[in-house]
């Protein structure tokens, strides 16, 4: 976990000095330590590249791993629910129901920007929910959950929901429109520092309550009765987690839209490498989510330079062939 | 700590309307009735009617019945996975209904048919989860904390009981059927109950596995003095390896005592609607029970 911890670090670092614009190493650590020596982040002190650095590039890459880590979580606890290893907030619609609360709240203009810190993660969370709900009655059968049958249900669920955001974009002032579309491709923009603050306490406090729930995972992967027989409270773990998931996915894709196969490709990869208990698997899926996205996000800045790719593009690219190749493979090993 | 403590605790509270003789006795049923869907209120639909018995401490009880007689649920309702409409069950003479979950599964471990593992664990990790109703205390530890020596211990002493200790780093994902089954008992051992609740431990499995288990199963029973519960479709695997059978008809108690009893042409007849013959085991001479020979039609005017 350690080594996880300081890789992330070492990862970010390097990280920020690609761009538009190289920043060295040493350049990096001149300009940080300036600012933490002068308390300032005027561009009159720390010069145009400093400015870059630190109101543009700094919060946008610790945006991304907040990002990526909320997601690969998420991912990591729907799967364990579900028993189901394909499932992922962006595949089940969960994303797309958050992202047409947070769409709607811009149409009737509860929110005043994209990234605003206001209701909008509210908005998200009660898209999130309702749609984890519809999901899970539509693919329920006889308290089972067939692994076909989420799938269809969330594709179903996926194609309504863009077919609403579609809608909701195309009656609003084009302008707005614009942005809201760049938005709903996943991208990630600098937010402010105060915002990225809220969004990090929110995020991290709602890991650490996912994280507590690790070991009643472990069991609830027996199935639901054996996990009862155990003495779990499995509906009131499910309720919690479930909450959890949602109120996290919410606020995710206020702020970056919809970002997708991360929370399906970093557990899978994660469990590939350092096995299925979700106390090691959780974590370490948060750290590795958010330098796979950290990553992805800097070939989205860099590629095509001075333009961007929306960073939910390249993830897209990445996890859609991934999670063939996994449908393939499950055919070919359980059916 | 021992793995299996001496099942006769000495029990407290009673649950009412039952007898003093708790402790010598690790179920007492009366009046069970279950259903499932509560709005449906017709009679027959009744899962189980007004079911009475008792399951002694330390003896193997196998469930048997047709299709549909009520054997899952009533073995989950002992494993309080369900909850019953009406009656009482009381475990070593303490109330079911009213002892928190987790004290049941320090009690009662329950090993269901289908066990679906889609992670790759590995067999130490599964059987490890059995020694979660003993981290309870602490809320951060019940769902963070990690195992202990001992817990280690008491899986490694559960995995001998099951012959796994070699397989025990392998993913439960690569295990065959009957080393799944008997990880999972594994587990349910780790949990280091009383009382053992067993859904078909032998379905699926080959005629070596289904010995291997039924053996695994009458040696915790003599060397640790577990309480065995089975549900099995297979009265010859029954009438084998358990003291008593208790023949479940449509949700009511048909015959309960020893196989002698209840395995019986005129029993049979009546549950299960058709004929079958009865012999004895040649070793141990309990009732064996063999499907008649296929007659046609043609052949049965012949004989009339």
């Amino acid at each position: 976990m350690a080594l996880l911890v300081v890789m992330s670090v070492a990862l970010l670092l390097i990280c920020l000095q690609f761009g538009t614009q190289w920043i060295g190493l040493s350049q990096i650590i001149d300009i940080v330590g300036q600012v933490l020596r002068e308390g300032t982040v005027e561009s009159d002190h720390i010069g145009t590249t400093g400015v870059i650095l630190i109101q543009v590039r700094l919060p946008r890459v610790l945006l991304g791993f907040l990002v990526g880590a909320c997601l690969a979580s998420v991912g990591v606890v729907l799967q364990a629910l579900l028993r189901n290893p394909l499932a992922d907030p962006y595949v089940l619609g969960v994303s797309s129901g958050a992202a047409l609360g947070v769409a709607l709240a811009i149409l009737l203009g509860v929110g005043t920007t994209v990234v605003a810190f206001s209701v909008l993660p509210l908005c998200g969370f009660a898209g999130g929910l309702l749609s984890l709900v519809v999901v899970y009655r539509m693919a329920v059968s006889y308290g089972r959950l067939p692994i076909h049958a989420l799938l269809l249900a969330g594709v179903i669920l996926n194609a309504i929901f863009s077919a609403m955001i579609m809608f909701v974009t195309s009656i609003m002032e084009p302008n707005r429109s614009v942005g809201t579309m760049t938005w709903l491709m996943g991208t990630l923009t600098a937010p402010s520092y105060p915002a990225l603050a809220i969004l990090a306490c929110y995020l991290l406090g709602g890991l650490f309550l996912l994280v507590k729930q690790a070991r009643r995972l472990n069991v609830l992967t027996l199935g639901e009765e054996s996990a009862r027989s155990l003495g779990i409270d499995t509906e009131h773990v499910k309720r919690v987690v479930y909450v959890l998931s949602a109120l996290i996915t919410g606020a995710v894709v206020s702020v970056s839209g919809m970002i997708g196969f991360v929370g399906m490709v970093i557990p899978h990869a994660v469990r590939f490498l350092l096995g299925a208990d979700h106390r090691l698997l959780l974590p370490a899926s948060a750290c590795i989510g958010g330098m796979y996205l950290v990553i992805a996000d800097t070939l989205a800045r860099t590629l095509l330079t001075p333009a961007e790719i929306p960073v939910g593009i390249v993830t897209a690219l990445a996890g859609g062939p991934f999670f063939i190749y996994l449908l393939m493979w499950r055919k070919e090993r359980f059916a | 700590m021992s793995l299996f403590p001496e099942h006769a605790h000495s029990m407290i509270d009673k649950a009412p309307g039952l007898g003093a003789v708790a402790s010598r006795r690790a179920y007492q049923v009366r009046s069970l009735r279950f259903h499932y869907h509560p709005l449906n209120r017709g009679a027959a639909s009744w899962v189980l009617d007004g079911l009475t018995f008792d399951v002694d401490a330390g003896e193997i009880l196998g469930i048997v019945g047709p299709n549909g007689s009520g054997k899952t649920s009533l073995l989950k309702l002992l494993a309080k996975v369900l909850r019953p409409h009406a009656g009482d069950i009381a475990l070593f003479g303490r109330d079911l209904g009213t002892m928190p979950q987790v004290e049941v599964a320090r009690t009662v471990a329950f090993v269901p048919q289908e066990n679906p593992q889609v992670f790759s664990f590995t067999v130490m990790e599964t059987v490890l989860l059995g020694r979660y109703p003993h981290h309870h205390g602490a809320k951060w530890s019940a769902g963070f904390g990690w195992e202990s020596a001992e817990d280690v211990l008491i899986a490694e002493q559960a995995m001998q009981s099951t012959d796994l200790t070699h397989l025990a780093g392998r993913s439960v994902m690569e295990l065959s059927g009957g080393e799944r089954q008997r990880c999972m008992m594994a587990r349910a051992l780790a949990q280091a109950p009383q009382v053992l609740l067993l859904d078909e431990p032998t379905a699926f499995l080959d005629l070596q596995h289904q010995i291997e288990i039924c053996a695994i199963v009458r040696r915790l029973k003599e060397e640790r003095g577990l309480t065995v519960v089975l549900v099995s479709h297979d009265l010859n695997l029954a009438s084998q390896y358990c003291d008593r059978i208790l023949m479940l008809k449509a949700g009511a108690l048909f015959r309960l005592g020893p196989p002698q009893e209840v395995i019986d042409a005129d029993v049979l007849r009546a549950v299960y609607g058709c004929d079958v013959l009865i012999d004895r085991h040649p070793e141990s001479g309990v009732p064996r029970v063999t499907m008649p020979q296929y007659r046609s039609a043609k052949n049965l005017g012949d004989r009339l």
